[in-house]
């Protein structure tokens, strides 16, 4: 699409912008990346009143233009960026009218650059109820701009805002809001003049943020750098200068402007929620009734629909090939592409649930208040307070548990949250290990009341969350710090949620997931699909013949016999041979090379373990029947020595090797689309399995 | 005084910073010299607090707290 005006939306978080950006664009938005630079770029475009079209960027909310965040520092990247053209036309700043002092600092700033502006008075009808009058004609003459008083939520004043952009001037008129070339007189005059800059407040940013802006040429930066030796230039003093001028500027506007009653409404409400949610004692229990409904919804609601989508996959495998000719491309779409994306399909609904919820609980407001609540003991094992939702969604599912780590500002933080969350028990486990405890452990209940199988899965549960808080508690020391971790964070006033971001963030999410994952599970299961269905040479022509011979077709079923040429096709495919190389060193743990094959399947999803038991052992009829892999795994004996395949220790050590492994190709994915750089999942990839054998040994040994 | 030092429900009058770097990233919210500040809570494990100021609510650390010096 051509657009005829590019408009950025600029605010602070907590103030409605993703709820207008929404409603200005629709559907029609889509995420890049901004050139240069790895941050997620929000575009959508919008059709103005006079026919026009406007591209709208979203830029991540701030509360200043002196980033605290990565995410953050791309606002100034944007405005100042003349060089690559991502300059807006327009900027639309949006102020929660219910909270305008804080609001305005970030206005000024923008202001001063000295790029078009247009005010989006957000939340006027909340302003309204608490009894805030504002003069928004003297509000507007003060400042300049055109100021729209709107309702993003109520939807209201949408189409005065789409107007006033479309008429918007094409250069700033806005006030001056304070003296900027008083902050540091001689470093920005001499910035103006050498690098032929007109705004004041322009080459005052430059001087602060010279080394993060792309646009700036090395020789420019060192320049810059040379300039704040010579004028003995303190950003950081600064910057508390300016911050205080703003405010004093502020205190001066808001004076005339605003009449306010003595408390706010809405916070006086706010206030009483937050005494029982934030209260010594029901503020945990609460929390881990959040948690509990958050972790029953993510499996029951999702049952039914993972159900239908696996069998309309089923479906279509066997419509296609029914109706196809019979051949190796066929093989490879039923058996390797669409068995791949079943695999990524079926996790939708549980993406869908746990970031729906999760949603919910950012839009009311309380997931700031369970940070609020965790921080203390996070911190003491390196985490955040913000590292609670991902560690919990990981129960689920770590793929879209990853995802939602981009809340947490601090680097390391948020890089040890992504690196532990995948050892979190996740729903892919569920299966494997039922599967193993059942085979191994009796059913019988000890104490009258516990089952010893429920214990044995309680205790692997337990585990996984022990290994990630260790893990994130060595990492915490390993890892440095790029910045120092603050935790001034806004509390924001309890909200209902609003149901269409809801929406929004559960199709935006799942449609990251399947175009991003779907990519590499499917690249994967058609590897493993070619690696199983081939050998090497004419080995299974030799096996087809050897089978045709009449003393085999004669004494057994033809049904049996496909079974015996599966599994002998197996062993002696690609896989099979490959699981034979891998068999040294994987028997140490306790595996033979059938277990190896299906270790090695597991590498692009955990659950295909059964699905390979099912294979190998020779079972008909799909995965789902458990019942009949567990028979045939429990009678599996080692041909040499006549004894059981899987005793306890096996069973036991298969269970760490899928508990610490990072076995889950969706995960590696998004851990590098999280962290653009191939060396995160490379070495979370690498603790993993290390951790993974060390542990499958030390049990191996121990129950041997 | 230091803000980490009353106690719920009190309020003060911020006078200056003994951290200049934290100082820069209060002040952009909102907590500047001559503010009020009440405190509205202490999280049920003691740390962090949350603040009223400017208007609307504010959590930190109890360190960061301690380097807002009260008049």
């Amino acid at each position: 699409m051509k657009a005829d005006i590019r408009v950025a939306l600029v605010g602070n978080p907590n103030t409605g912008k993703s709820t207008l950006f929404n409603i200005l664009t629709g559907l029609n938005q889509k995420i890049g990346n901004f050139p240069g630079i790895t941050v997620d770029k929000k575009t959508g475009f919008c059709q103005l009143p006079d026919g026009r079209m406007a591209e709208i960027i979203d830029l991540p909310g701030t509360y200043s233009i002196y980033p605290k965040s990565k995410d953050e520092s791309i606002v100034f990247s944007v405005l100042a960026d003349k060089a690559k053209g991502l300059i807006p036309d327009l900027i639309v700043v949006i102020l929660d009218a219910s909270n305008l002092k804080r609001n305005l600092l970030l206005y000024t700033q923008i202001a001063d650059l000295k790029i078009p502006v247009v005010v989006a008075l957000n939340m006027i009808d909340v302003s309204d109820k608490a009894g805030i009058t504002i003069d928004i004609d003297l509000f507007a003459k003060k400042l300049g701009v055109p100021v729209v008083p709107i309702s993003a939520r109520k939807i209201k004043g949408i189409d005065q805002l789409k107007s006033t952009i479309a008429y918007a001037n094409k250069v700033a008129l806005q006030q001056d809001t304070i003296d900027v070339e008083a902050i540091a007189p001689q470093i920005i005059g001499q910035i103006k003049n050498d690098l032929k800059i007109d705004n004041p407040y322009f080459a005052l940013q430059l001087a602060h943020q010279h080394e993060t802006v792309s646009y700036l040429s090395t020789t420019e930066s060192d320049h810059i750098e040379q300039l704040e030796q010579e004028f003995s230039f303190h950003s950081q003093k600064a910057q508390a200068a300016e911050t205080i001028a703003r405010y004093n500027f502020i205190n001066d506007l808001l004076y005339d402007t605003v009449k306010k009653p003595e408390t706010a409404h809405d916070e006086s409400i706010s206030n009483r929620i937050d005494k029982i949610l934030t209260h010594k004692v029901f503020g945990f229990v609460i929390f881990f009734a959040i948690l509990m409904f958050i972790f029953q919804a993510i499996f029951s609601w999702s049952a039914y629909p993972m159900t239908l989508i696996e069998d309309l996959f089923i479906w279509l495998q066997s419509v296609i090939s029914k109706t196809l000719p019979p051949g190796p491309l066929v093989n490879l779409l039923v058996d390797g592409v669409l068995a791949g994306l079943s695999g990524v399909m079926v996790f939708i609904p549980q993406i869908a649930i746990l970031f729906a919820l999760i949603s919910i609980l950012e839009d009311t407001g309380y997931m700031s208040r369970v940070t609020f609540m965790m921080d203390k003991v996070m911190r003491k094992v390196g985490l955040n307070g913000k590292s609670v939702v991902p560690l919990i969604g990981g129960f689920a599912c770590a793929v879209p548990s990853i995802m939602s780590t981009r809340n947490i500002e601090n680097w390391k933080d948020r890089m040890i949250t992504i690196m532990v969350t995948p050892l979190v028990a996740c729903s892919a486990r569920l299966p494997v290990y039922t599967l193993l405890i059942a085979l191994v452990v009796p059913n019988r209940n000890v104490w009258w009341l516990f089952n010893l199988q429920g214990l044995a899965l309680t205790a692997m549960y337990l585990l996984s969350i022990v290994s990630a808080i260790t893990v994130a508690f060595v990492m915490k020391f390993i890892l440095k710090a790029r910045e120092r971790g603050y935790f001034i964070m806004e509390l924001p006033v309890y909200r209902m949620p609003r149901w269409k971001n809801v929406g929004f963030t559960m199709y935006d999410r799942s449609k990251t997931f399947v175009l991003q994952a779907g990519k590499v599970i499917i690249a994967v299961s058609i590897i493993l699909w070619v690696l199983k269905s081939y050998g090497p040479g004419n080995t299974f022509a030799r096996i087809d013949q050897k089978y045709s011979q009449s003393q085999y077709t004669k004494t057994m079923t033809p049904d049996s016999l496909n079974k015996v040429v599966a599994s002998e096709k197996l062993e002696t495919s690609y896989a099979g041979v490959f699981g034979h190389v891998i068999e040294p060193v994987i028997k140490p743990l306790g595996f033979d090379w059938k277990i190896g094959i299906a270790l090695i399947s597991s590498f692009a999803a955990r659950e295909v373990f059964v699905g390979t038991m099912a294979t190998i052992y020779s079972v008909e009829g799909d995965a789902d029947k458990l019942e009949s892999v567990q028979q045939k795994m429990h009678s599996a004996t080692n041909p040499n020595t006549g004894q059981p395949v899987f005793t306890l220790a096996v069973a036991f050590s298969l269970m760490m090797f899928y508990a610490f492994a990072m076995q889950c190709a969706s995960t590696v994915a998004v851990v590098y689309r999280e962290t653009k750089n191939w060396r995160w999942p490379a070495a979370q990839f690498a603790y993993m399995t290390v951790l993974a054998y060390t542990a499958s040994f030390i049990v191996y040994t121990l129950l041997k | 005084m230091k803000l980490s030092q009353l106690e719920v429900g009190e309020t003060g009058i911020v006078k200056e910073f003994t951290d200049l770097e934290m100082s820069v990233k209060l002040m952009e919210m909102g907590c500047l010299p001559g503010e009020e500040i009440r405190i509205s809570r202490i999280a049920p494990l003691g740390d962090p607090i949350a603040i009223h100021v400017s208007g609307y609510q504010l959590s930190l650390r109890k360190f960061e707290a301690s380097t807002i010096i009260l008049q």
